[in-house]
């Protein structure tokens, strides 16, 4: 049996080096301050709504998952920017086959009501996804357990239904957190970091510190109001005059007005959350080949990354895995602005003039800006873009991927499988520009099944290179994830996953009054 | 016949006209309802597919809908949505697994609350204003009154909540720029914490009050009784307030009936901006998330609320008059 190489205790070290560096650029060089216990703090997210909810499976907002990383501990965790996950509830995964996962879970964790954590939990856990009818929004990962048994008391095993190397990965998102056995609606007893006190849907929730939480001097905050202010201006008012002391979603044009308070700070955290622009291949003429090297070749991402995103963006590359990613394939040359070809490929195509509708969305970030670019450089090169710009309210449902030309906007996902898997792979329901490639889902089935890990990035690098070159997808850039927070508020550790420190922030954050 | 007419009370005669409103009114939000319903169901999406979100597949959401019941046909579901409202039981939300009661009651109090102080405020604010223009009409004092009502109105109201925060929260620290509601909280919290919110609901609705108020006002000042009134020495307040006021009155709460309604559902702005939990960002976001029931309650307590007023207004205006009393 192979284990492993996760240490909880490496891993964090690694965390706190990457908080110095890239989270609280602000205050590097200060003299090392020791967390203390206390604060009262209430934190603004951007959107709430009725289906708030304490379902780990159902989570859908940040504050969903800010909320049930609070309440509950998953089995493994995310704890830094390395994107390596740490052991949690798991204290040892193993596997020979990357098919059939033993876990060994930690002795002695009690959920809030005082009840023991066992693999029964766990199973359910699990297992709960696999039923239709509570919707889970893992169902598509869920499908790959082919079965989930307790092996003991503290044992549980995971068989899978092909083999999968990035299990741990898998496992360490707010979905597959871990509720009580037999609670078909978790009321948030859970074995995390904090307990709830009140949950009122679209208006608080309100967490306490968990006395007896189960990785001793945490957290260090005693109570966490958890808001929603929907509008940018508001929640930037809101965190500068006092009220709020932690905001997510800043618009990257507030952030010098955030910085103008010497009490505020933000945290600037890439990730691989981009806004991309779909050319179907199954229709014409978003399906032809010059057309899509054209368009490719007149972004001017530079432009689009200092116009819309103030520069807090990163330059992409026509493909979904960010720089700081494992597997990045820096070999892929970068794809510049060059109107030059693309007038070429423009009329080797044959398309020159025609009228070309795009379709853009406040829903998909900066998509309507980036559309505004789009038309002015298709201008010079020949193509005659029509920008429609269409409401937020059922853009997903009504206009994504059912136009020859849209815009999609995806969240950062924990692996690069399963951003292949879900946007890339030919049979994948959210395959948004409709590209079929053997060699590409070949590739992805291998890679996944891991072993070798040079062979897997291999894969994975050729993988990136396929996208970059034949997908009907355009990605200018990665955009970074900003928030606003209290200078008082500290310990934060950026996490590439999400705002607010990867959803996590309450784990670490400790208050300096 | 005029001895029979007289001998009776004075509320006497609006009894029939209340019960042809109510009638009206039951009538017409049977319409509105059908409407609603219809409307929000051309929307694109319905509530299973907004629940399960971007990465939903067709299966999912068969399952999902079949489970909510949104495969049946709509008019199905609009007619046991009806006979349920008749029972006095608005159902479900689709989407918070809540009674529709239970959401509304929660957020129901908070629209009153701060509906209820803002009419007060902005009812003495715009009489005060409307009588004392109409008195000075053509002074300095009127003139002055006139520009600042004007603008009021022609400023959009996110615009005076949005400089109130930044003059009073971010710049002044004196208030809260959000309004926190919290049950245990003391009047003076909870007053302060509303004040931005009222502040901006107010600069709304005064101007138009107040400018009809002026204008009843003045209209009756010119009038041949005040004229006598005056020769006889009745002194100038107890002319306005006694005997121009009352005759005033019918305008005057028509205008207030209006400005007022729009405090209880057109208030989703201030609501935004100051993440007041109160119904009409309740309904917005039943709107985006296809939840029919929630939405229909919301537009017939609206629609309910708008009718009672006017109805309000009508009958203090009959009241006010003898010559409509009849």
């Amino acid at each position: 049996m192979t284990s492993i190489p996760f240490n909880r205790r490496t891993a964090i070290a690694a965390g706190l080096a990457g908080v110095g560096l890239l989270a609280l650029g602000g205050c590097s060089g200060a003299p090392k301050e020791v967390p203390r216990r206390g604060g009262l703090v209430r934190v603004a997210g951007h959107a709430s709504s009725t289906s708030d909810t304490l379902d780990p499976a159902k989570g859908a907002t940040t504050l969903d998952y800010v909320r049930h990383h609070m309440l509950y501990s998953g089995l493994t965790c995310f704890e830094d920017d390395s994107l390596v996950p740490s052991l949690s509830l798991a204290r040892a995964i193993e596997t020979d086959d990357r098919i059939t996962w033993h876990i060994d879970l930690q002795r002695g964790v009690q959920f809030h009501d005082g009840s023991e954590l066992t693999a029964q939990d766990v199973v359910h856990s699990l297992l709960r996804h696999k039923d239709p009818e509570l919707g889970s929004k893992v169902a598509f990962v869920a499908e790959q357990f082919a079965e989930v048994r307790s092996e003991g008391r503290f044992g549980v095993v995971i068989r899978l239904t092909g083999a999968n190397a990035d299990l741990p990965n898998l496992l360490a998102v707010s979905h597959m957190l871990i509720v009580k056995a037999g609670q078909q609606k978790p009321d948030g007893t859970g074995s995390g970091p904090f307990r709830l006190e009140e949950f009122n849907p679209a208006v608080r929730t309100i967490l306490v510190r968990n006395g007896e939480y189960w990785i001793p001097d945490r957290p260090k905050l005693d109570r966490v109001e958890l808001i929603a202010i929907p509008d940018e201006v508001s929640r930037v008012n809101a965190l500068l005059s006092g009220d709020v002391h932690m905001i997510n979603a800043v618009n990257p044009r507030s952030v010098r007005r955030i910085h103008a308070d010497p009490n505020y700070r933000t945290m600037i955290t890439p990730s691989s959350l981009f806004t991309n622009l779909i050319m179907r291949q199954d229709s014409l003429p978003t399906g032809n080949p010059d057309f899509v090297q054209a368009v490719k070749l007149m972004l001017d991402r530079p432009l689009i990354n200092r116009a819309i995103f103030s520069d807090y963006a990163v330059i992409a590359n026509d493909q979904p895995i960010a720089p700081f990613q494992p597997y990045y394939n820096a070999n892929v040359p970068q794809t510049l602005l060059d109107t030059d070809k693309a007038r070429w490929h423009v009329q080797r195509s044959g398309l020159t003039g025609v009228r070309l509708p795009v379709y853009c969305s406040t829903a998909a970030t900066g998509s309507v800006d980036m559309a505004s670019i789009l038309q002015e450089y298709g201008s010079r090169v020949g193509l005659n873009f029509a920008v429609n710009r269409m409401p937020a309210d059922g853009y997903w449902s009504t206009h994504w991927m059912r136009h020859p030309m849209t815009f999609g906007n995806t969240n950062p996902r924990p692996t690069a499988d399963l951003l292949f898997s879900m946007f890339f792979a030919s049979n994948a329901d959210s395959n948004e520009s409709g590209w079929k490639n053997e060699r590409f889902d070949r590739l992805l089935v291998e890679a996944r099944a891991g072993g070798d890990e040079t062979l897997r990035a291999e894969m994975y690098g050729e993988m990136q290179q396929m996208i970059h070159d034949q997908c009907g997808v355009a990605i200018p850039v990665f955009l970074s994830f900003i928030d606003g927070y209290d200078r008082r508020l500290k310990g934060l550790r950026s996490v590439p996953l999400g705002a607010f420190g990867g959803y996590r922030f309450a784990e670490y954050a400790w208050w300096d009054e | 016949m005029a001895r029979t007419a007289s001998s009776r009370p004075a509320w006497f005669g609006v009894v029939p006209l209340i019960l042809y409103r109510v009638g009206s009114a039951l009538l017409t939000l049977f319409l509105v309802s059908a409407v609603v319903f219809t409307i929000s169901g051309l929307l694109p999406g319905d509530a299973a597919q907004e629940i399960l979100g971007q990465s939903a597949t067709p299966e999912q959401i068969q399952v999902l809908r079949h489970e909510m019941g949104l495969d049946r046909p709509a008019w199905t579901r609009y007619f046991e949505w009806l006979v349920s409202i008749i029972a006095g039981d608005p159902g479900m939300s689709y989407v918070a697994n809540m009674p529709v009661a239970e959401i509304i009651s929660d957020r129901l109090p908070n629209t009153l609350k701060l509906a209820g102080i803002t009419a007060v405020v902005s009812v003495v604010t715009a009489l005060t204003i409307g009588v004392v223009g109409a008195i000075n009409r053509g002074g300095r004092i009127d003139k002055t009154l006139n520009v600042v009502t004007l603008s009021l109105v022609a400023t959009p109201e996110f615009l005076v909540a949005t400089l109130g925060v930044l003059l009073f929260s971010v710049t002044l620290l004196w208030l809260p720029s959000i309004s926190l509601v919290n049950e245990d909280a003391s009047w003076g919290e909870m007053l302060r914490s509303l004040a931005l919110p009222i502040m901006s609901l107010t600069s709304v609705v005064v101007a138009q009050m107040a400018r009809m108020t002026r204008a009843a006002v003045a209209d009756q000042l010119d009038r041949p009784y005040v004229e006598m009134a005056r020769l006889k020495g009745v002194p100038f307040s107890r002319i306005v307030l006694f005997h121009v006021l009352p005759n005033a009155i019918g305008p005057i709460v028509n205008a207030m009936a209006l400005s007022l309604s729009y405090l209880f559902g057109g208030a989703l702005i201030v609501e935004t901006i100051f993440n007041y939990p109160g119904l009409a960002s309740l309904m917005v976001n039943a709107v985006t998330s296809r939840d029919m029931p929630l939405l229909q309650s919301c537009a017939m307590i609206f629609c309910g609320t708008y009718l009672t007023m006017v109805l309000v207004a009508d009958v203090i205006a009959i009241l006010a008059n003898p010559r409509l009393r009849a």
